[in-house]
C-alpha cells in the first residue's frame, strides 16, 4: 500500500492551526493580564486577591448565562430571551416562596425545569417551523418580561429563608485580612456550570454535534447527525442557564427585581464574542467565554477603582473591544482562506 | 448477481414548486452490483438519491429495501436502515477535525465521553486502508477539496452499509484519487456491498459499473447492462439526440486560430514561494491557453497569481503592456480580469438569490454600486447566457439553490463570461457538467476567444485542453516545464510524454 498512498499536508501547518484557533482566546487572556497589571500599577489595594475573587462573585449570574449563550452561538443561533427568563425565574422563585409558601428548594427546582422546557420549546419552534432564532427569542424576551411584571411590578424581598441564605454563605481561603479571600456558594455553582459545559462541549457527542451544526447545518443533516435534537438541546441548555442565572441573582440580592437582567442578553453575547467565539457558529470555547466575562468585570472594577470616569465608560470600552474582536476574527478567517489554495 | 433486489423504487414522482423533478421513475439495485445512474444536468439523479435517503419525501411511489416497504424521514434514518450516502453537495464540516468528520455521530466512547485517542487511531487505520495519509487531528478545512471529498467517501465506506451511494464523488478528484476510489469500490463490491454511482465521466462509469439506469427530464429512459450499451447509444439516451451532432460540435471547437497581437497579460518570472516556481507566461487577445498537469502540479496556483487571488513574491506582471503594481482580486477585476475559481461548491453562489441575480453580481460589482445595470440590458444578457449555456430550468427568477449541481456551475460560469472581461480565467470549468453541456461550454469559450477575449483555463482532462487551447502550458511539481503550440496533430499523449520526459531529466 505504501507505494500508492496519497499524502497531503494540511494547507496550514498543524502548528499554525493549533495556534490560529487559540489566537482570539489568547488575545482575551492577554488583555485580562494587561488590565490586571494596569489596575495593580495604578490603584492601591487592587492587587488584593479578594478583588479578583469579587469579579466572580459579582458576575456569577452573567457567567452562567453566558455559558448557556455559548452553546447557542456555537450552534449558529442566538438567544435574546435570557435576560427576561432570568428576571422571570428570580421573580417566580421569590413569589413561590414568599407569597405561595412553597419550600424554596421546590420552587427553585420548578423554575429550573420551567426554564429548560421553555428553552426546548423555543428551540423546537426555531427548528421545526424554520423561524429565525433572532425572532423566536425576541418573542421570548417580551413574553417573559411581561409575565415577570405580571407577577409583581415591584421588588419582592426574600427574608429569613435558610435556603436562600445558603447561596451567599462564604468559604474562606486563608485569612481575608492578610492575603486570603472568601467565595460565596454562588461562585461554586457558576464554576460547576463552566466545568460541566466544558466537558459536555468537548467530550460528548452532543457537544461535538453543536460544533458540527454550527459549522454547517446542511452538512450535519446530510451526515446523519441528529440536527433537530441538537438545536432543541442548545436552547434548552440556554433556558436552563438563564433560569439558574435568575436563581443565583435571587441568592445574591435576596430579592427579585422585575426589571432585573434588562439588556443582560447583550452582555452575554458580548462576553461570548470577546471570548473568541464566532457569531456565525462552529468556533469558540466555553473557557473563552469565562475570559470574556472576566474582561467585562475587570473593566467595571478598574473604572470604579479610578472613580474619575462614569460607569458608562465600561460600556463604551466593551463596544470598542467587540469591534476589535470581530475585526480580529475577520483577519484570521481571511488569512486562513489565503493559505489554502 | 440477479437475486432479490436490495433496493426497489417504483413509480417515484417528486414535484418541487413549479418543476416535476421525477415522474414515475423506477429504479432497481441488486446485491453486489455497481449501478450507475446517468443523465444530463437536471435530469433528476440527485433527487432520486435524496428521495431514497429521506432528504426529500416522494409525492408518489414506493420504496422497498430488502423487499420491505420503507420510507425514511431523514438521512439519519436511512443510515440506520443500512444506506450510506455521499451527496453531491459538500457534506462534511470544515471546522471539525478529519477524525471527527469521519466518526461524527458514531464516535468511539468511554461511557458518555468520546474517546479521542481511539477515534484518531481508528481514523488513521481507516484512511491508511483506503490509501491516504493525512493528519487526522487537523481541521478538515485545511485540506484541499479533493482530500475532503475522499474523507467524505471514507466516512461513507466505513459506515459499512448494505448500500453505498456516491453522487458525483469524483467531480473534484484527479486521476490518482479516482484510481483510489475505484479500487475501494471494487473491493466493496467483492464483499457484497451494492453501490449507486453517479458521474459525468463516461470512462469511469464504463470502467466500474455493471448496469446503468438512464434518466432524462425526470423520466426513466431505461436500464441496461453496461457492457451491452455502447457509449454513443448511452449519450443518445441521455441527451435524446444523436451522438453524432455532439461530435460535430467538438470538432468545430478545435478549428479556430487567432492572429497573435499584443499580449493581454504577460508574466515574467512570476512566482510564490512554496506554491509555484517562477514562470513566464503570456496570453494574447483572442488566444486560449490551457494549463495541463497532474494533481498538485501547481495549475491552480499559477492562475491564482495572475488573477490576484494570491500575492506573488517574485517577478513582474504586466497587463496590456503596463506593469501592474498592487494586484488583488479587486484591482484585477477593474483591469478586466475575471476569475472563476475551482472550488465552486463553497465559493461564489448565493443560494437564496435568483439565477439572474447571481449572474449579474460580478457585472454589478465591476461597475460599482452607484451605477446600476439597466434592467432591460440585464434581462437580455441573462436570457442570452441561459440559452447559450443551456441552463435548466430556463427560468431566471428561480432561487439558484433549487438548481441541480451542474446547472449551478453553469450559472457561475455565466457570471464571469457576461462581464466580457479582457482576460477570462477558468479553473476546471466543466467539472460536474454533462457531456452535452460540456460541448456547449467549450463552444462558448471558443466563441468568446473568437471575439477577442483572452482565455486562460485549467483542466484535468487532457482531451479538453488539447481540443480548446491554442497553446498549452505544462506543469509538473509546481513548475512550468514547457509551453506547447497546438498544431493539428496535438494529442493528449504528447502532453503526458512531456510531463514524463521532463520528470526523467531530473
Ligand atoms: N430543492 C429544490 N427545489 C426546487 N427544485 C429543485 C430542488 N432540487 C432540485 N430541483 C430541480 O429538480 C430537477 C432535478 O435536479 P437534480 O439535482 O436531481 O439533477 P441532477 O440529475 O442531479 O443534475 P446534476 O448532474 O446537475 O447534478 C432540476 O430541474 C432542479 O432544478
Ligand atoms: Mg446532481
Amino acid at each position: 500500500m505504501s507505494t500508492d498512498t496519497l499524502t497531503e499536508r494540511p494547507a496550514r501547518s498543524t502548528l499554525f492551526d493549533g495556534l490560529s484557533r487559540y489566537i482570539p482566546i489568547g488575545a482575551t487572556v492577554a488583555l485580562l493580564v494587561v488590565m490586571y497589571l494596569v489596575g495593580t500599577g495604578n490603584y492601591r489595594n487592587f492587587g488584593e486577591p479578594q478583588v479578583v475573587a469579587n469579579l466572580f462573585v459579582n458576575n456569577a449570574a452573567l457567567l452562567i448565562i453566558a455559558v448557556g449563550m455559548t452553546f447557542v452561538i456555537l450552534s449558529g443561533g442566538i438567544d435574546l430571551s435570557v435576560g427576561s427568563v432570568m428576571a422571570f425565574s428570580a421573580m417566580s422563585c421569590a413569589w413561590l416562596t414568599v407569597e405561595a409558601g412553597i419550600p424554596a428548594e421546590t420552587a427553585v427546582a420548578m423554575v429550573l425545569v420551567l426554564g429548560t422546557v421553555s428553552g426546548a420549546a423555543t428551540g423546537a419552534v426555531i427548528h421545526y417551523f424554520n423561524v429565525q432564532p433572532f425572532i423566536a427569542t425576541l418573542a421570548g424576551l417580551f413574553l417573559y418580561r411581561g409575565l415577570t411584571l405580571q407577577i409583581s411590578d415591584r421588588d419582592v424581598a426574600i427574608r429569613d429563608n435558610a435556603f436562600f441564605d445558603w447561596g451567599m454563605e462564604r468559604t474562606e481561603f486563608g485569612n481575608v485580612r492578610d492575603g486570603g479571600f472568601s467565595l460565596p456558594n454562588i461562585v461554586f455553582i457558576a464554576g460547576a456550570v463552566v466545568l460541566i459545559a466544558f466537558v459536555v462541549l468537548h467530550y460528548t457527542r452532543f457537544g461535538r454535534g453543536v460544533y458540527a451544526v454550527g459549522g454547517s447545518e446542511q452538512s450535519a443533516l446530510l451526515m446523519g447527525l441528529p440536527v433537530a435534537r441538537t438545536k432543541v438541546g442548545v436552547y434548552a441548555v440556554s433556558g436552563f442557564c438563564a433560569a439558574l442565572g435568575g436563581v443565583v441573582a435571587a441568592f445574591s440580592t435576596k430579592s427579585a427585581d422585575p426589571l432585573g437582567g434588562l439588556g443582560l442578553e447583550l452582555d452575554a453575547i458580548a462576553a461570548v464574542v470577546v471570548g473568541g467565539a464566532l457569531l456565525t457558529g462552529g468556533a469558540g470555547f466555553v473557557l473563552g467565554t469565562v475570559a470574556g466575562v472576566m474582561v467585562m468585570g475587570m473593566l467595571s472594577t478598574i473604572i470604579s477603582f479610578d472613580g474619575r470616569f462614569s460607569s458608562w465608560w465600561a460600556r463604551i470600552i466593551v463596544g470598542i473591544l467587540l469591534l476589535a474582536f470581530i475585526l480580529l476574527q475577520r483577519v484570521l478567517a481571511r488569512s486562513g482562506e489565503k493559505r489554502k489554495t | 448477481m440477479s437475486d432479490e433486489p436490495i433496493v426497489q423504487m417504483t413509480g417515484i414522482t417528486k414535484d418541487f414548486t413549479g418543476v416535476r423533478a421525477l415522474d414515475g421513475v423506477d429504479f432497481t439495485l441488486r446485491p453486489g452490483e455497481i449501478h450507475a445512474v446517468m443523465g444530463e444536468n437536471g435530469a433528476g439523479k440527485s433527487t432520486l438519491i435524496k428521495v431514497l435517503t429521506g432528504v426529500h419525501t416522494p409525492d408518489a411511489g414506493q420504496i422497498r429495501l430488502d423487499g420491505r416497504p420503507v420510507r425514511f424521514n431523514s438521512p439519519k434514518a436511512a443510515q440506520a436502515g443500512g444506506i450510506s450516502t455521499v451527496y453531491q453537495e459538500v457534506n462534511l464540516t470544515e471546522n471539525l477535525s478529519v477524525a471527527e468528520n469521519l466518526f461524527a455521530g458514531r464516535e468511539p466512547r468511554l461511557g458518555p465521553f468520546i474517546n479521542f485517542r481511539a477515534m484518531r487511531r481508528r481514523a488513521r487505520a481507516l484512511l491508511e486502508d483506503i490509501g491516504i495519509d493525512l493528519n487526522v487531528a487537523a481541521p478538515l478545512g485545511s485540506y484541499s477539496i479533493a482530500m475532503q471529498q475522499l474523507v467524505a467517501i471514507a466516512r461513507a465506506v466505513d459506515i459499512k452499509a448494505k448500500v453505498l451511494i456516491l453522487d458525483e464523488p469524483t467531480s473534484s478528484l484527479d486521476r490518482d484519487e479516482v484510481a483510489v476510489l475505484l479500487r475501494v469500490m471494487r473491493r466493496l463490491a467483492e464483499n457484497g456491498t451494492a453501490m449507486v454511482f453517479i458521474s459525468h465521466f463516461l470512462d469511469q462509469v464504463y470502467e466500474i459499473s455493471d448496469r446503468m439506469t438512464v434518466l432524462r427530464n425526470g423520466t426513466l429512459v431505461g436500464e441496461w447492462e453496461s457492457a451491452a450499451l455502447p457509449e454513443s447509444d448511452l449519450i443518445g439516451h441521455m441527451l435524446g439526440r444523436e451522438a453524432a451532432t455532439l461530435e460535430q460540435i467538438e470538432r468545430q471547437a478545435g478549428e479556430h486560430k487567432p492572429d497573435r497581437g499584443e499580449p493581454i497579460v504577460s508574466a515574467k518570472g512570476l512566482g510564490r514561494k512554496g506554491s509555484i516556481a517562477p514562470y513566464d507566461l503570456e496570453v494574447h487577445a483572442g488566444e486560449v491557453v490551457g494549463l495541463a498537469g497532474l494533481l498538485g502540479s501547481g495549475r491552480t496556483e499559477t492562475v491564482r497569481l495572475i488573477a490576484g487571488a494570491d500575492r506573488h513574491d517574485s517577478g513582474t506582471l504586466a497587463f496590456e503592456g503596463k506593469s501592474v503594481g498592487s494586484h488583488n482580486p479587486r484591482t484585477a477585476a477593474l483591469r478586466g480580469i475575471a476569475f472563476c475559481p475551482e472550488n465552486r461548491k463553497t465559493e461564489g453562489l448565493v443560494g437564496d438569490l435568483t439565477v439572474a441575480e447571481n449572474m449579474i453580481l460580478a457585472m454589478q460589482a465591476s461597475k460599482g454600486w452607484a451605477r446600476t445595470v439597466p434592467p432591460a440590458q440585464r434581462s437580455r444578457l441573462v436570457a442570452e447566457f441561459i440559452e447559450k449555456l443551456d441552463i435548466r430550468p430556463a427560468n431566471p427568477d428561480l432561487p439558484v439553490k433549487n438548481l441541480s449541481g451542474g446547472n449551478q456551475q453553469k450559472v457561475l460560469l455565466a457570471r464571469w463570461m457576461l462581464i466580457e472581461p479582457k482576460l477570462l480565467i477558468l479553473d476546471e470549468p466543466t467539472r460536474g457538467i454533462d457531456v452535452g453541456a460540456k460541448a456547449d461550454i467549450q463552444r462558448l469559450v471558443t466563441e468568446l476567444s473568437g471575439d477577442g477575449m483572452a482565455v486562460l483555463f485549467v483542466s484535468a482532462e487532457l482531451d479538453e485542453v488539447t481540443r480548446l487551447s491554442d497553446r498549452i502550458a505544462v506543469l509538473r511539481d509546481r513548475e512550468l516545464i514547457a509551453t506547447l503550440e497546438t498544431e493539428a496533430d496535438m494529442t493528449s499523449e504528447k502532453i503526458v510524454d512531456t510531463i514524463v520526459a521532463k520528470g526523467g531529466d531530473q
